[in-house]
């Protein structure tokens, strides 16, 4: 078989395939129920109702969604550049490891100074976490692939050190936790009384900026180039491996906002439980949304639905939640199938 | 002093042979997917599902040996999965390899909390026993270190030898080293580069599950969440540090679990009680990143790694 690009591609072409994907995700999803004895339309139901089902249930998938949007745009904008950075989890750790150093008394700010100079901290951590992997890529040619994975295992094995070393909160009753931040230095509530944070907000301002970066900066354009043909971008005179850099810089400090948000806006400390792997779920995030930062926010949000929703629907059925991780991971893999049969067809030889 | 008498110690040599074990099973299952052209990121979870596949069947009642193979048969299906993909569609491997790591470990976890509904601490099997040579196992040090292991060691031994006489002393083994170097030659002669490539990414997601099936059936005797903690991204570091060579990356994964025995056993003597476990738990990644900085430079990456080939298209 060959590949042949489809030159006017008809509306078939463009919605049907993406269509059978979900379909067949949803098909994947009845099955695996059924082998846990379970009905798969009341799964699937209790799946949904669990996710958007209540303002309790919408707003849990909203705070859910909030990290995701995070570390989906890290991903997304790094991935454009070709960078392939699979650390966001170790540069989200390094953004609420400032939060909590910082936000625990160090810094005896107001709140209109405290947070701003949080967020700027936390990202810059991030950025610093991925220019080593970014410097390695550059200067030696290490892929950034294996290093940015292993330094996840590296960061949160640090993060475990502080937490039962100088981080250690000493009225924790000897759990590893840091101590928690000070009232200046926890987000508010969008709302009063609906429990929602700022870092949702954060996360949609950022979902635009990172747009308007994408498409209306020099930056975006090179960084864009440099992902399409990084030779023919070097022969146009595009500082390939500065472009690289600031897009590390970029990726890094994204990702960073995730843990700050987390800290300052859920959890108020940091734990080594803070992240239950939004780092690489970021990297399903980016890719559903086609690595457009503004997709990646309706992205977050329905890859977050499936979660709180595969929660709930675990305490409500005999059925694992490790079903939500199996329908994105199915997912993830059919739609890049299928986005590529949008401007493909197959020729038998 | 107190390191070098654990480097002359027998147990520790046979610890480091232990823990080199699963990783040449992967690394090598890994360099035969890179040497055909394609980099395998499913590593870490078909690991899993190796570990839980071959212990599962074993622990349903099959034999030891059959469970070897149930764990590469899975290893080879999610390996299916991975080329498809990747070969004839030409997907990014980098994205396909992440979800075939995702896909493999959550149906993974997803059998076990149902075939094991109700349990705390997971059930054992009777797991491989060391296996001692005749007369070999006798001698100094490296008796009990290379012949008093199981017999997965053994087979891990046997297939980096296989392995190199198939990769450089068969017609078939020039196809696929040609498929990972320059795809459009392998395809003037007639052959077919999806084939090479599909059955090369099979054949080593199957060896990668035999890895992690070393660790739930001749390392421990039961299967545990996070029990591959990050080894098949090691063996990825491990395959560019053995420059996609077999015996290089035998030598590669024996040094690095000597460094990881070396590492626990540090952790145990009056030095090592000062510092804090994290630090020598980060060893082995710090390690990796360091022997890919080092390597780096004289590197031979197969020069189609991560092209897609497409017959007609140059």
């Amino acid at each position: 078989m060959r590949l042949e690009p489809v030159a006017n591609p008809s509306i078939w072409r463009t919605t049907l395939p993406p269509a059978i994907a979900i379909a067949s995700t949803v098909v994947v999803a009845s099955l695996l129920a059924m082998a846990a004895g379970a009905n798969p339309f009341s799964v699937l139901g209790l799946i949904l109702k669990g996710a958007f089902g209540s303002k309790f249930a919408l707003l849990e998938t909203l705070n859910r969604a909030t990290p995701l949007i995070f570390t989906g745009l890290s991903v997304a904008v790094a991935f454009r550049a070709r960078l392939w950075n699979i650390g966001a989890e170790a540069q989200l750790y390094a953004g609420a490891l400032i939060t909590v150093v910082l936000g625990t008394g160090m810094l005896q700010w107001g709140a209109f100074a405290l947070l701003p100079a949080l967020a700027i901290s936390s990202m810059l951590a991030g950025a610093l976490v991925l220019l080593v992997p970014a410097l390695l890529k550059v200067r030696f040619g290490v892929d950034e692939v294996v290093t940015t994975l292993l330094f996840n295992f590296i960061f949160l094995l640090f993060i475990s050190m502080l937490l039962e070393g100088p981080l250690k909160d000493p009225m924790g009753m000897g759990w590893p936790k840091s101590e928690r931040l000070i009232a200046e230095a926890r987000l508010p509530r969008i709302v009063e009384g609906l429990r929602l944070h700022w870092g949702f907000g954060l996360a949609l301002i950022a979902a635009a900026l990172v747009w308007v970066i994408e498409r209306r900066t020099t930056l975006g354009y090179e960084m864009r180039a440099v992902g399409l043909n990084r030779e023919a971008a070097g022969f146009a005179g595009i500082p390939v491996n500065r472009v690289l850099i600031k897009t590390a810089l970029l990726a890094g400090g994204l990702a960073a906002l995730a843990g700050f948000s987390e800290v300052a806006g859920l959890k108020g400390n940091l734990t080594l439980d803070l992240s239950p792997g939004f780092g690489y779920t970021g990297i399903i995030v980016a890719m559903l949304a086609l690595l457009n930062p503004l997709a990646v926010v309706a992205a977050a949000l329905f890859v977050a639905g499936i979660f709180v929703g595969a929660d709930s629907m675990s305490r409500a059925a005999s059925v694992p939640s490790y079903l939500a991780d199996i329908m994105l991971a199915t997912a993830l893999l059919l739609m890049v199938l299928a986005i590529l049969l949008t401007r493909f067809r197959v020729v038998r030889e | 002093m107190d390191i070098l008498e654990i480097l002359l110690s027998a147990s520790f040599w046979t610890a480091a042979i232990r823990i080199a074990s699963p990783l040449i099973f992967a690394t090598l299952g890994e360099l035969i997917c890179e040497r055909a052209g394609i980099l395998n990121l499913g590593i870490e979870g078909i690991m899993v599902a190796g570990a839980f596949a071959g212990w599962m069947a074993v622990y349903s009642g099959t034999g030891l040996w059959m469970g070897v193979a149930v764990a590469m048969a899975v290893g080879m299906l999610f390996g299916l999965v991975h080329s498809l993909l990747t070969v004839p569609f030409g997907l990014s491997q980098h994205v396909v390899g992440l979800g075939v790591t995702l896909l493999a470990t959550s149906l993974t976890y997803y059998a076990y909390r149902l075939a094991l509904p109700e349990v705390t601490s997971p059930p054992k099997i009777d797991a491989f026993q060391p296996f001692e040579i005749p007369l070999l196992s006798e001698l100094p040090l490296i008796g009990p270190a290379l012949f008093s292991q199981t017999p997965l060691t053994y087979l891990a031994f046997i297939l980096v030898g296989v392995v190199t006489l198939v990769l450089y002393r068969t017609p078939l083994g020039l196809a696929l080293r040609a498929a990972g170097e320059n795809p459009s030659a392998v395809a003037a002669q007639g052959l077919s580069v999806t084939g090479i490539r599909m059955g090369a990414v099979i054949v080593g997601s199957g060896f990668m599950a035999v890895g992690g099936a070393f660790l739930t059936m001749s390392a421990f005797d039961s299967f545990f969440f996070e029990m591959v903690n990050g080894r098949g991204w090691i063996c990825i570091a491990l395959v560019v540090f053995g420059a996609w060579k077999p015996g290089k990356a035998l030598l590669g994964a024996i040094l690095f679990a000597a460094f990881d025995a070396l590492q626990i056993r540090v952790q145990q003597t009056p030095l090592g009680a000062d510092i804090p476990y994290q630090v020598f738990l980060m060893t082995p990644y710090i390690l990796s990143i360091l022997a890919l900085i080092v390597m780096s430079r004289r590197a031979e990456v197969p020069a189609a790694l991560m092209v897609p080939f497409n017959k007609g298209e140059r």
